[in-house]
């Protein structure tokens, strides 16, 4: 799929951390696109590499222990991880945005929103403290708070989870990102507030003309909020999909087996909830095959030898599996 | 009939519902006033101040330092309040200009403990790995001297080297310098590990990740997002430094090694002391108790500061 100028274009990128139990191989040659005003939903299990992934893009992993073992990540002609520190840090907040799973601490709490708000502004561009001010004041009208102007000289303790994270999208929108990183941002708010979070920044995007990455494992928001979806599972994109396709015809049996584990509301009340048997990989191991094998139930031998690299199976759709899951035959 | 008089106020317990939000620095100052001990210690280490640096408005400084050897040893009277000394000073005035000696020591020392001991501290915390073994390696040979013997070694060196300074129309014996620096070069370790393990901890938050995410640059995260939220246990120990540093004036004083007189501290005060302990008890009795009270002050407000800052740390 090389049509759309990409924004961000990640190829093979390999993340490992040493840690005194051995290596952990977090992330294992990902690659994938970001189209200007494209938003894109990363899918996946705990612990299957999204957030990692899209940290090291930022340069927000711990080096050591991680590790960036190979990759390029070109950001506006730019490769994000060969930028020295410095350059980084002009990327960080102002070009990308990133907002986080737990709204409850990530706001400093000794400091003042305002505070916190305007920091970026008189770094990035330079504004003095009273434009600054003002810029903070529009940014939380335009996440929905209400009373702006008096709200700058609280501290983070005065507001609610689901303000909180409206907080923290103003404070990623202050610079006007081409990109913003949403990893989980929802995941720590109750389901009302969510929808109101998943609305927000549909709004903003719409208003801003945002790219946006979307982290999560919850398949039902990325229904309404994605362009694209990319699925993750054991440091590999095992699938990526527009997200019509993804819903209707899943091409790999992870993702088949993630959207049959999804309750329905129409579901018979005594029927159980699917789960997929077994567990996620343990990283520590390096991958020889298909991350998924142990669990899948159309694994063949060659899945244990050979990993499958992700190929297109249609103009829309790329899976990283040997079989097909709907006729139970292996790809040519 | 009786009526029922309507309720003047419907709402929760306690009416504290309107209350306006508070600072972190508010509700520290709230905890720390219901704290009575602290309070009244507070009070009385304020007093201790305004007699150190009020009192020079009623004695002056040469009248400290004026002795007439015919009224050495002179037990406490209308004339001399506190009685004199062992040539013939005033020991009120002296325990007037001693304090602001003591007092100034004290702060002083500790403000270069800060400097020195954040300093370390921050960067070895946030930085960690090499920077933090050498670092740690290094505080840790600090520790490892003993205290005493380092102030009096570096005292009988660098003591008379320094010449006398002039601040604010006041001349002070450059061994004051001296020893503030004395004080200060060797009490920042303990200080130093504070900061350190506070910074391990606090880097790993999310709203440092999330400042990083912003751009934010490494100095100023250091200095600006994390050391705010280190505040508590930093001004904590730095009060109760400010008694350890006066005690240690003291006994450098007291050993003859430090402020060297005509400059009066409380500390060498009671050095001329020691031949007249039974013979005349007012040459210590005065400024040993101005430590005492001084020391003892500073520790509650410290310890009051603690419940304070850190409403978590004490046991309920």
């Amino acid at each position: 799929m090389k049509q759309d100028p990409a924004l961000l274009n990640v190829h093979d990128l390999q993340v490992r951390f040493h840690t005194p139990e051995g290596t952990i191989y977090a992330v294992n040659g990902i690659s994938f696109h970001i189209a200007e005003g494209e938003a894109v939903a990363v899918v996946g299990e705990s612990g299957s590499g999204k957030s990692v992934c899209m940290m090291s893009l930022l340069g927000l992993i711990p080096i050591p222990p991680g590790e960036i073992v190979s990759g390029t990540a070109v950001f506006l002609e730019r490769d994000l991880l060969k930028l020295p520190e410095k350059e980084l840090e002009l990327v960080r907040g102002r070009d990308i945005g990133m907002i986080f799973q737990d709204p409850m601490t990530s706001l400093n709490p000794v400091l003042t929103l305002g505070r916190q708000l305007t920091e970026a502004l008189v770094r990035h561009f330079n504004l003095t403290a009273e434009e600054a001010r003002n810029r903070a004041i529009e940014l939380l009208q335009l996440v929905g708070i209400p009373d702006a102007a008096s709200r700058l000289g609280n501290y983070p303790h005065q507001f609610s989870g689901g303000m909180r994270q409206r907080v923290m999208i103003a404070m990623m929108l202050a610079c006007n990102p081409k990109l913003l990183i949403a990893d989980e941002p929802t995941t720590a708010l109750d389901v009302t507030i969510q929808a109101q979070i998943v609305e927000l920044v549909q709004e903003i995007r719409a208003k801003l003309r945002m790219s946006l990455i979307w982290i999560t494992h919850d398949l039902g928001v990325v229904a309404g909020l994605a362009d694209r979806v990319l699925v993750m599972y054991g440091g590999t994109i095992v699938e990526e999909a527009d997200v019509e396709s993804l819903y209707e015809r899943p091409q790999h049996p992870y993702t088949l087996a993630l959207l049959a584990a999804l309750p329905r509301v129409h579901q018979r009340r005594q029927s159980r909830l699917k789960a997929i048997p077994g567990a996620p990989p343990h990283l520590i191991l390096e991958l020889t095959g298909c991350p998924f094998a142990p669990r899948c139930e159309f694994v063949r031998d060659r899945c244990w030898r050979e990993r499958p690299l992700l190929q297109p199976v249609s103009p829309t759709q790329k899976t990283a599996c040997f079989v097909n899951p709907h006729t139970g035959e292996e790809r040519a | 009939m009786t009526t029922i008089e309507p309720p003047a106020r419907i709402g929760l317990a306690g009416g504290d519902v309107e209350a306006p939000p508070l600072s972190p620095g508010q509700m520290a100052w709230r905890r720390f006033r219901r704290h009575k001990l602290a309070m009244a210690n507070a009070v009385l280490l304020i007093l201790l101040f305004v007699y150190s640096f009020g009192g020079a408005f009623v004695y002056s400084e040469a009248y400290a330092n004026y002795n007439d050897t015919t009224k050495r040893l002179q037990p406490p009277s209308w004339e001399h309040p506190f009685g004199t000394d062992t040539i013939g000073r005033d020991i009120l005035a002296r325990t007037i200009y001693g304090g602001q000696i003591s007092l100034l020591i004290g702060i002083t020392a500790v403000l270069v403990q800060l400097v020195i001991g954040i300093l370390i501290g921050a960067l070895a915390g946030y930085y960690g790995g090499l920077l933090d073994s050498l670092l740690m390696r290094f505080t840790e040979a600090v520790l490892t001297i003993p205290g005493l013997f380092l102030l009096l070694i570096m005292a009988k060196y660098f003591t008379g080297k320094v010449p006398d300074i002039t601040l604010l129309g006041r001349t002070y014996s450059g061994s004051v310098v001296v020893i503030v620096l004395i004080i200060g070069l060797t009490s920042w370790p303990r200080l130093a590990r504070i900061v350190r393990a506070e910074f391990l901890a606090l880097k790993e938050n999310d709203f440092i990740t999330a400042a990083r995410a912003t751009g934010t640059p490494n100095s100023q995260i250091i200095f600006r997002h994390i050391l705010p939220n280190t505040v508590a246990p930093i001004v904590v120990t730095a009060t109760l430094s400010v008694a350890g540093a006066i005690i240690s004036e003291a006994y450098i004083s007291f050993l003859g090694l430090g402020v060297q007189p005509p400059t009066a501290t409380w500390g060498n005060m009671i050095t001329g002391s020691t031949n007249y302990i039974e013979g005349a008890p007012w040459l210590w009795f005065f400024p040993g108790l101005l430590i005492l009270l001084t020391v003892l002050s500073i520790n509650f407000v410290g310890d009051g500061l603690r419940d304070a800052l850190d409403p978590r740390s004490r046991p309920e």
